[in-house]
């Protein structure tokens, strides 16, 4: 119980610091209002770094844009399979018909012209700035993992120092803390997905915090991997639940007039469905919010330079300060956002296989 | 809001790579290592009971030992005890036994002394006795030289003789 509480401290405290942030942001736009443009321009600056991208800004050296461009795959129901590197757009705007829209519903995205001159999206497998992070981020766990792995089958008796220790710290840390006490009995056959599920968003939220390549793009702040892995945790603990489990959603122990017009089971439905979609977008709005901060508190001393010298190093000082700050809320943020992932994937796992015998005892330890 | 609709492209490969990640730490990583851990929790679990057994087995045998040892100083010391107590005895006795050796043998020789002193006096008694009668012999041959003494002599002697007789 001790430890629910540190965890729903943590979980305050992520979500009490970026309305801080916020806050501490909040002089800016007052003071730009005069200056419509440069706000927009703050926002659009944001919105495109934590967007994903047809290739990798790294830096800009005097007037040279250093890029990584990566590859575009496409199918376009009309001509096909393409496959070109994303360069090809930094010569002329249109490749092959394709072109990255400026304006509209597919704004920064590749759209092709169909017969009626409207914008259509083809089929867009390209390797972008998150596919590339994220199959980076991939290789990089299973080599790390694999390392480890290797060196426990090479000298299984043997303790562990270095970065193999350090792993096993973390594994057993979390199969032992969170795993176990959450599922319960017979946990083994879950640990090694939820074990993954935890590496995968640690890893992708701290390589998002490198602020420079191969870090920095905003994987797990990107709604389709917080989506694929809710997606997963649903159909596992809905594949899992027992018989107890889907008797308590369609026919609890209530009075009766709360079940015949079926009011509890729907709201139990409609529970199965807001237990992922939370999970998801609390991963989502966590890393989103921990990006735009950063980014919004770095925007700060560019955006006070046309207010004088005075104004602007000391909000320099002060976006410095905040800075310094919320990166180490957010090396908090990444640890803590793994851990609730995991252990709430667990919690649902071990809910969904509740035994018939104490069908209330998890529910009040919930 | 672009940010809240996933792009099927990256739904494609965020599919395709955690599937593969997955499926590969999910059966050849964290099963290893997990395992790995625990047989080792349980390898010092079971060396540390081990080690606690032989402990105690090791304290039961010192305390055995030294039981052992303080038995064979008592046995030494009873031993040691015993031979000084023989010893004493040995020389007692052998004391005794020469005492009464030395005592017989004194008997012997004062005896043999005595025999000898007795036969020596015997002796020479012998010859004083042989020495008389022939010195009486000599002078009774002397003085007998003639007929007349022998005569008287004779008649002596049978005086004496019927004297004692009657």
């Amino acid at each position: 119980m001790n430890r629910l509480h540190k965890i729903l401290f943590f979980v305050l405290l992520s979500v009490c610091v970026p309305v801080v942030g916020a806050y501490a942001n909040e002089p800016v736009p007052n003071k730009e209002e005069q200056k419509e443009e440069k706000q927009l321009d703050v926002r659009e600056f944001i919105l495109e770094h934590v967007s994903d991208s047809y290739v990798w800004h790294v830096t800009k050296i005097g007037d040279h844009e250093i890029s990584i461009p990566l590859p575009v795959i496409l199918y376009s129901q009309t001509t096909g399979w393409h496959m070109f590197s994303s360069s090809v757009f930094h010569e002329s705007p249109s490749y092959e018909g394709f072109t990255i829209a400026e304006e509209g519903k597919y704004k920064g995205k590749i759209v092709e012209k169909d017969a009626a001159g409207a914008e259509v999206r083809p089929f867009d497998i390209s390797i972008t700035k998150n596919v590339f992070a994220l199959l980076f981020s991939s290789l990089l766990m299973i080599v790390c993992i694999m390392y480890v792995a290797r060196s426990y089958k090479k000298n299984p008796l043997q303790s562990k120092s270095g970065f193999a220790g350090l792993m096993e710290m973390f594994i057993m840390n979390i199969n032992d803390d969170v795993i176990k006490p959450c599922i319960g009995k017979g946990y083994e056959k879950y640990a090694p997905y939820l074990l993954t599920v935890f590496f995968f968003v640690f890893t992708n939220n701290i390589l998002g915090l490198i602020p420079f390549f191969p870090g920095g793009a905003n994987v797990t702040g990107n709604i389709a991997i917080t989506g694929v892995l809710a997606v997963i945790t649903f159909l596992i603990v809905n594949i899992s639940g027992s018989k107890e489990y889907w008797k308590e959603i369609f026919w609890p122990d209530v009075p009766l007039w709360l079940k015949v017009p079926p009011m509890l089971p729907i709201i139990e439905l409609v529970g199965i469905f807001t237990k992922p979609f939370a999970l998801m977008i609390r991963l989502f709005a966590n890393i989103l919010a921990g990006h735009s901060i950063v980014l919004g508190l770095t925007c700060l001393v560019f955006v006070t330079v046309k207010l004088g010298p005075a104004m602007n190093t000391s909000m320099t000082a002060v976006s410095i300060f905040f800075s310094v700050f919320i990166g180490f809320v957010e090396l908090l943020v990444a640890y803590i956002q793994a851990y609730i992932f995991t252990m709430l994937s667990a919690v649902f796992i071990g809910l969904a296989r509740v035994e018939p015998h104490h069908p209330h005892k998890k529910e009040v330890e919930k | 809001m672009a940010l809240l609709l996933p792009e099927s492209g990256l739904l494609f490969w965020m599919l395709i790579s955690f599937g593969i990640v997955v499926f590969i730490l999910a059966k050849f990583g964290f099963p290893i290592i997990i395992k790995m851990v625990e047989s080792r929790k349980t390898y010092i679990d079971e060396s540390l009971l081990i080690a606690k057994q032989t402990y105690e087995q090791m304290a039961v045998v010192k305390a055995q030992g030294e039981a052992i040892v303080d038995n064979a100083r008592k046995e030494q010391v009873k031993i040691m005890n015993d031979a000084a107590q023989m010893r004493d005895q040995l020389i007692k006795e052998a004391k005794e036994k020469a005492g009464i050796e030395a005592v017989k043998l004194i008997e012997d020789a004062r005896k043999q002394i005595l025999s000898e002193k007795d036969d020596a006096i015997r002796d020479i008694r012998r010859q004083v006795a042989e020495l008389s009668v022939d010195i009486a012999e000599k002078v009774l041959r002397g003085q007998l030289d003639k007929k007349t003494e022998q005569m008287a002599m004779i008649d002596r002697l049978l005086d004496e003789i019927n004297v004692s007789k009657s």
